[in-house]
């Protein structure tokens, strides 16, 4: 039986029907989509009640400038332009775009629900872009220290312990020395500190690099815990209130409607976030550091045999990515709430390692994944405050949910460097 | 060693040739002894010592980042940089077309690769060494992984780098190469060096001294007395890992009493041919038939799994004896009986019968010559030679229709080498088919009665065991006897 798309593919495409049938990665997905998508033009337009406007407020201040929306209209729009998506896949379309034909579904499929979600409410944009920037720090900061980590050959799944102790170093020696610098940098010690017991470890002792990763998440679990609940607690005022970073507006910029309210009016530990993406990205690609690094993650032996020293690179990479993890830990206290809450890393570690995947092991494609599950986090605290009938629970899993779907689902087969969490030992 | 000479190091896989190269190049320590560089006494800790003293070295297995481009490869190590301390490309660039074109070794700097065909990726690596400005190269079986045509460029390459001035080290097994390059022979056994020979010495002569006793390099036997067929592929479609079609549209038949030969540079698509057949990969066109009855048909249905192949009288001796052939970490008899370990006599019911096992295995080991210190030694801590053989003996214990045998000898010492192909000659003159694969032509010419050479999954062409060496190995590099005007340029 011949399919009716099949008739018309071209030869290259072809050999791929003849490998998996009709059913091919980009057929299956559109079938998700195309119910799915009818699923939200009937379920969330029915839900709507007719007559309601939804409101996306793009000004900070309450009843500024926004888009007044028929929800009911476009909850069902958007549903069924995910829908259309679907078919347009299933039909043979776009298989060359597939990335961004998905995009457009999932970006359709959201705004269908939130169309009925925010029917007869506002919800302000500007206030999501900014919590979703400021949730993603210490996703960001997270996932760059695994990046660092991974091109250079040695997993690191310790990026939670790495967080957690980032912050609890932030908090104490923060308040300790009245000061939000000592906390950052003690922030980046503690966690450069974790880096170096999984690069000991890891390298020189050739410990399997995933058992080891999720053993300093233990490790740092029970310490942090111990010490907060034996020093912090009793002592609130002299162990665990650091002051804080305050904002910095950046003059002329920050004034941008929308945009600079979102982008300059950030504390110092966002900037460096945005900075160190950008620096790390240039330097894997540009610098004599960046094409080592890649070498050892790729193929140490061959690194080896060009007298560049594997270990030492492995090791320095790990280390460094510590570090910048701390700094992501000090994101939540320091950066934040300006105080230490036991466990407060709360499985951001292992989001940032989604994101590391989701980015395709690069710092710029890290920090797209760290966005995207940052604006799944943000959404859910403004959804529950518009009293939605969707259980808060449900909420709550958004951002985990996002994590699973965009792992297993949207990223496909990826290539990890090639000698990512094989130790490297001289024959 | 002298400037300007090429200087074979002759001697049997494990005799230690790779090993003394590697202290050369500073990989591994010497426990004592002194390396002299223009006289003066070296220690070398690592690499990059090496390549200061003026030695480079182009290992077995090329080391070379697959997804780095060819510019990145060479830079890697030695990189310029710009004033800023970004990477200087465009230098690295110049260095790649510079060297390529004093010496002949035209490569795109700018290609990755991974996409690069195995000879130019060599060339990568002799460049990766010239631009360091080595004076001494160490070649460390360079011919392992190449097509005939593309062992007569290397060897162009070779002289001109002697020309240059350039002192080669070139390590090999293959007699034929020694003879046709090398000023001076020194051949090492088990790890001493026993003879120094002039490339006029005879093949013979410089197996002897190789080996240790005299070898017979041909292998005798009584023209085949082909019958029906056993095993008959038609139109036979395979995809890789990757999904790529690997194998496109084969036609092969193997007659019972005849050894067909399957020549072909690796990667050309014999391993999933035989996976296939062995029913471990999956066809998605064409069929398979084994004695008339299927295993592949023509729906993509497969008959019964590996295991029920086997028990159709199918033996297999798979290309990567440690990967699919052995559990390294079980004993020699348990590996014995890894086919039939659930049939009588050596199991019944849910046990295992341990005194059948050991008798058969005491039998097997004696009948092949396998050199364990017991049948109770774990078969990885064996030999190569010797692992072979228990593979070998494993798999010609049954009674067999067909044989197949994928790089049978590689890795295996001479002496296992003549046994091994004894044993499949008097499998075929049992009356068995025997489908023998590899990518050494010299063990095809030896051993095949006919012969099919494989180009990018296809077979281009089955030929008479009397074919001229150059035409197989033209066919080896994909070119047909019509295309070959113009092709043999490339």
């Amino acid at each position: 039986m011949v399919g009716p798309g099949q008739v018309m593919v071209s030869d290259v495409v072809a050999e791929s029907v003849a490998v998996h049938g009709f059913w091919t990665r980009s057929r299956k997905s559109g079938l998700v989509y195309l119910i799915v998508g009818l699923f939200a033009a009937v379920v969330f337009g029915l839900a709507t009640k007719a007559g309601e406007t939804a409101t996306f407020t793009l000004s900070t201040k309450p009843g500024g400038a926004g888009l007044d929306l028929p929800a009911r209209a476009f909850a069902i729009g958007f549903g069924l332009v995910c829908a259309l998506t679907g078919a347009a896949l299933l039909a043979g379309y776009f298989r060359r775009h597939f990335g961004a034909t998905t995009a457009v579904a999932i970006v359709s499929f959201v705004l269908s629900f939130l169309c009925w979600q925010v029917a007869g409410n506002d919800l302000p944009l500007v206030g999501l872009a900014q919590q979703t920037l400021f949730l993603a720090v210490p996703l960001i900061l997270g996932s760059l220290a695994g990046v660092l980590g991974e091109r250079s050959g040695v997993i690191n799944v310790a990026i939670e312990g790495q967080l957690l102790t980032g912050a609890f170093c932030g908090a104490l020696f923060g308040s300790i020395a009245a000061s939000a610098w000592v906390g950052l940098v003690a922030a980046a010690i503690g966690g450069g500190l974790i880096g170096a017991i999984l690069a000991v470890l890891a390298i020189r002792y050739l410990v399997d690099q995933v058992v080891l990763g999720v053993v300093l998440n233990v490790f740092a679990m029970g310490v942090t815990g111990y010490l907060y609940d034996r020093f912090m607690q009793p002592n609130t005022q002299a162990y665990n209130n650091p002051p804080t970073f305050p904002a910095i507006h950046i003059p002329l910029l920050a004034d941008i409607p929308v945009i600079g309210p979102v982008l300059f009016q950030n504390t110092i530990i966002t900037y460096l976030a945005i900075v160190l993406v950008v620096v790390v990205s240039l330097a894997l690609t540009k610098t004599r550091w960046g094409l080592r690094t890649r070498a050892v993650g790729e193929h140490p032996t061959a690194a080896d045999t060009l007298g560049i020293r594997v270990r030492l690179v492995r090791y320095r990479n790990v280390i460094m990515g510590g570090l910048i993890a701390g700094i992501g830990g000090a994101a939540l206290t320091v950066g934040s709430v300006g105080q230490f809450g036991k466990d407060m890393s709360n499985g951001r570690g292992f989001i940032a390692l989604a994101a590391l995947i989701f980015g395709r092991w690069s710092p710029t494609g890290a920090l797209l994944g760290a966005l995207l599950f940052g604006f799944a986090d943000a959404l859910q605290s403004n959804l529950s405050s518009l009293n939605s009938v969707v259980p808060s629970q449900f909420l709550t899993m958004l951002p985990y949910i996002a994590t699973i779907l965009a792992v297993a689902g949207l990223v496909g087969k990826v290539r990890a460097p090639a000698a990512d969490g094989k130790p490297y030992v001289k024959s | 060693m002298e400037p300007g000479e090429i200087h074979a190091l002759l001697g049997e896989n494990g005799a230690g040739k790779s090993t003394l190269m590697n202290v050369l190049y500073g990989l591994l320590t010497p426990d004592e002894g002194e390396i002299l560089v223009d006289d003066v006494p070296q220690r070398f800790g690592s690499p990059r010592d090496a390549i200061g003293a003026g030695i480079g070295m182009v290992h077995q297995h090329f080391m070379l980042v697959p997804v780095f481009t060819v510019a990145e490869n060479v830079m890697l190590g030695a990189e310029h940089t710009t004033g800023i301390g970004w990477l200087n490309r465009r230098k690295a660039r110049r260095d790649v077309a510079e060297v390529s074109e004093r010496y002949g070794l035209r490569v795109d700097p700018d290609a990755l690769v991974e996409d690069l065909p195995v000879g130019i990726q060599q060339r990568v690596e002799i460049i990766k060494a010239l631009v360091r400005e080595v004076d001494l190269l160490i070649l460390d079986e360079p011919t392992a992984v190449l097509t005939p045509q593309e062992i007569d460029d290397l060897l162009d390459v070779m002289r001109s780098l002697k020309d240059a001035g350039k002192s080669i080290v070139f390590i090999t097994h293959k007699l034929k190469e020694v003879k046709a390059i090398a000023d001076r022979i020194t051949v090492i056994r088990r790890g001493q060096v026993v003879g120094a020979a002039q490339p006029d010495a005879s093949e013979d002569e410089l197996a002897a001294l190789m080996v240790g006793r005299s070898v017979k390099l041909t292998v005798d036997k009584l023209p085949a007395s082909p019958g029906d067929p056993v095993l008959d592929v038609a139109g036979l479609a395979v995809v890789d890992d990757r999904g790529q079609r690997v194998v496109d549209d084969i036609d092969l038949e193997v007659r019972h009493g005849e050894i067909l030969g399957v020549a072909g540079v690796e990667g050309n698509g014999q391993t999933e041919l035989i996976e296939a057949i062995m029913g471990l990969r999956p066809a998605i066109g064409g069929t398979v038939r084994l004695n008339g009855r299927a295993i592949h048909d023509t729906l993509g249905h497969q008959y019964g799994t590996t295991s029920d192949i086997l028990a159709r009288g199918v033996g297999y001796v798979p290309a990567d004896r440690g990967h699919d052939g052995l559990v390294a970490d079980f004993s020699v008899a348990e590996n014995l009986v890894l086919d039939t370990y659930r049939r009588p006599p050596y199991g019944k019911g849910l046990s295992l019968r341990p005194t059948a096992i050991r008798e058969s295995a005491r039998e097997r080991i004696d009948e092949f010559d396998v050199r364990t210190s017991s049948y109770t030694t774990a078969v990885g801590t064996l030999s190569g030679g010797n692992q072979q053989k228990v593979v070998v003996a494993r798999e010609m214990s049954r009674p067999l229709e067909l044989l197949i045998a994928a790089q049978p000898t590689r890795g295996v010492d001479v002496g296992s080498t003549e046994f091994i192909h004894g044993r499949i000659v008097a499998e075929r003159d049992r009356g068995t088919g025997v489908l023998l694969v590899s990518s050494e032509l010299d063990e095809i010419l030896a051993l095949a009665d006919r012969i099919a050479v494989m180009y990018r999954g296809k077979v281009l062409a089955v030929v008479g065991p009397d074919t001229p060496r150059e035409r197989i190995g033209l066919l080896m590099a994909g070119v047909t006897g019509e295309s070959a005007a113009e092709e043999t340029d490339e």
